[in-house]
């Protein structure tokens, strides 16, 4: 209420200002710096592939996703590092481990948010509910509704996370289980349609929760080449409103670098994903100042 | 709050005064091999990927030669051997459950992800041959399903690999000459038990003709699991190309 208050003042300033005339020409920098950091559908891959493999030798790992994450933080503290699900399966580690060590190294690399996958439930509800201890970082999904689950009040449909005084909003949106994934692995979730609900969060986010920043953490899917009006990240882009990034999974779609896409009302809205399996770290980095609108035409985007 | 209004027209010409142009920058970072790797995070992992690769690399079983999917027309040693592994571990389990008996097997060419080589069979050559979680359903089928199963093996021409059970013979022309289950003609009135994998019984590979059925048993038994346990049983592997799924020539 406090920041509302205060725009409206400032508001009628500025129009004093341009009555007055008033110049000053000390500067005092007010551009705040967020940097956002993303992984998804890393598949357990914690050691990188190794020279042998006919894709991707010597590539990935968490270790060294690590160390530049750790350099990334000392040059911006304002950082977020979020990812959009399937941490799960697809190494021996999760067979052996289910899980343990995929959520006990996120927490080590200081994860904030994730959402969740399909293979996420790949040993089940309980399976994800028994890993839960291991997690020092949260989980949200706005279209799942886990209130018949063992998952019920363990994952927010979004969070709001301040840094550095910016009010950064985030919901997470989950893929259609159903034909996806058996019955008796997600048992009572239930699925809502995305683009609903996310035009509803995107609401709240705004308006309720005054985020100066709203991202969407997204297992849905880039784009489907042939069913091109299947919800997806790029459909869910043109039918919302004050979103100003999507964050990715679910396709392992590799883009060299995130997509422009304009919203409802015409507005630009980053879309990016980074493939799958730890072989990239997405970077979105956002220079603006809390109160003007970072989807305007004057934000000048570098991709 | 400030309530003294020139402070406020000093803030915002303050703010005014050093406005840089709002941007948005975006970029990804290859996680390559010239990143150094966090020693806390390496140190972290060393016991779970030691223990990993120690039960990965244990010796279950040996392979007197080199078995790959791409060694037969239409049924090969390594798809044999699968299929009939299905049987011989799962029969028990669905016997236990219903009382009845799998009467075959069948699982597709393109689920072998990996030889298996010459020299010890390890843990590990499970995880190579079988890394997807596909796990055994048995499923209650009309002979006349049964039928479209075997047009669809014969139009798909491939080496999808059955248990010994079941007997084809394609004529030079790749139509379905002769099909015997367990030595008898198949009966289209009768109800034959047929164990797959979730993922073919799901559609995969287009395989339709498992709908509809008269029932579904789900084992909750991997195939993976499958081929661990029946290669901890057997001492050296031997598997054959043999008749079970044939094409007479011309």
């Amino acid at each position: 209420m406090k920041r509302r208050q205060f725009i409206q003042q400032t508001t009628a300033a500025t129009t004093l200002l341009g009555l007055g005339g008033l110049t000053l020409r000390s500067c005092v920098p007010k551009t705040k710096h967020i940097t956002i950091l993303h992984t998804n559908d890393v598949h357990s891959h914690i050691d990188p592939f190794g020279p042998n493999d006919k894709r991707n030798a010597n590539k990935g790992g968490v270790a060294r996703r690590a160390t530049i994450i750790e350099a990334i933080r000392k040059e911006n503290p304002n950082t977020l590092l979020l990812d959009a699900g399937d941490i799960f399966q697809g190494t021996p580690y999760f067979n052996y481990y289910g899980g343990e060590l995929e959520f006990k190294l996120m927490s080590m690399l200081k994860y904030d948010l994730a959402t969740i996958g399909n293979h996420d439930f790949d040993n089940g509800i309980d399976g994800l509910y028994a890993q839960l201890p291991n997690a020092e970082f949260e989980f949200v999904s706005a279209n799942y509704d886990f209130s018949n689950t063992v998952m019920d009040t363990h994952v927010k449909p979004y969070k709001v996370l301040v840094k550095d005084g910016v009010r950064i909003g985030i919901f997470g949106l989950g893929i259609q289980l159903e034909g996806l994934v058996d019955k008796k692995m997600y048992k009572e979730t239930v699925y809502h349609n995305p683009i609903e609900i996310a035009q509803d969060m995107s609401r709240i986010l705004k308006e309720e929760e005054s985020c100066d920043l709203v991202i969407c953490l997204s297992h849905i899917g880039y784009h489907y080449k042939n069913n091109p009006n299947r919800v997806s990240d790029l459909n869910l882009a043109k039918a919302t409103k004050d979103i100003d990034l999507i964050i990715g999974g679910h396709t392992h779609t590799f883009l060299p670098k995130p997509t422009i896409a304009k919203n409802s009302i015409g507005q630009n809205v980053l879309v990016n994903q980074v493939g799958a399996y730890g072989l990239y770290l997405g970077r979105i980095d956002f220079y603006f100042e809390p109160g003007q609108a970072l989807n305007s035409d004057s934000t000048t985007i570098i991709v | 709050m400030i309530k003294n209004p020139f402070l406020i027209v000093l803030l915002v010409g303050l703010i005014i005064s050093c406005k840089e142009p709002q941007r948005i920058e975006g970029s990804r970072i290859e996680i390559d091999e010239d990143i150094i790797s966090s020693l806390t995070v390496e140190d972290y992992m060393k016991p779970y990927r030691d223990h990993v690769n120690n039960s990965l690399d244990s010796v279950i079983s040996y392979a007197p030669a080199t078995y790959s999917k791409s060694d037969g027309q239409l049924n090969t040693a390594i798809g044999n051997l699968m299929a009939d592994a299905v049987y011989s571990e799962s029969n028990p389990i669905f016997n236990k459950r219903t009382g009845k008996n799998i009467d075959f097997v069948l699982l597709n060419h393109g689920g072998i992800r990996s030889i298996i080589s010459e020299g010890h069979i390890k843990m590990r050559t499970a995880y190579e041959v079988m890394p997807f979680e596909n796990s055994v359903v048995v499923v209650e089928l009309k002979g006349t399903q049964i039928s479209k199963m075997l047009s669809y093996l014969a139009r798909a021409k491939r080496a999808h690999p059955v248990s010994k059970h079941i007997q084809i013979t394609l004529d030079e022309n790749f139509e379905v000459k002769k099909a015997l289950i367990n030595n008898k003609p198949i009966s289209e009135g009768k109800t034959y038990y047929l164990a797959t994998n979730d993922y073919l019984y799901n559609g995969g590979d287009r395989m339709t003709f498992f709908h509809p059925n008269d029932s579904l048993y789900v084992l909750d038994y991997k195939i993976r699991s499958v081929l661990i346990d029946y290669f901890k049983k057997v001492d050296t592997i031997n598997p054959k190309i043999d008749n079970r799924f044939i094409k007479l020539n011309d």
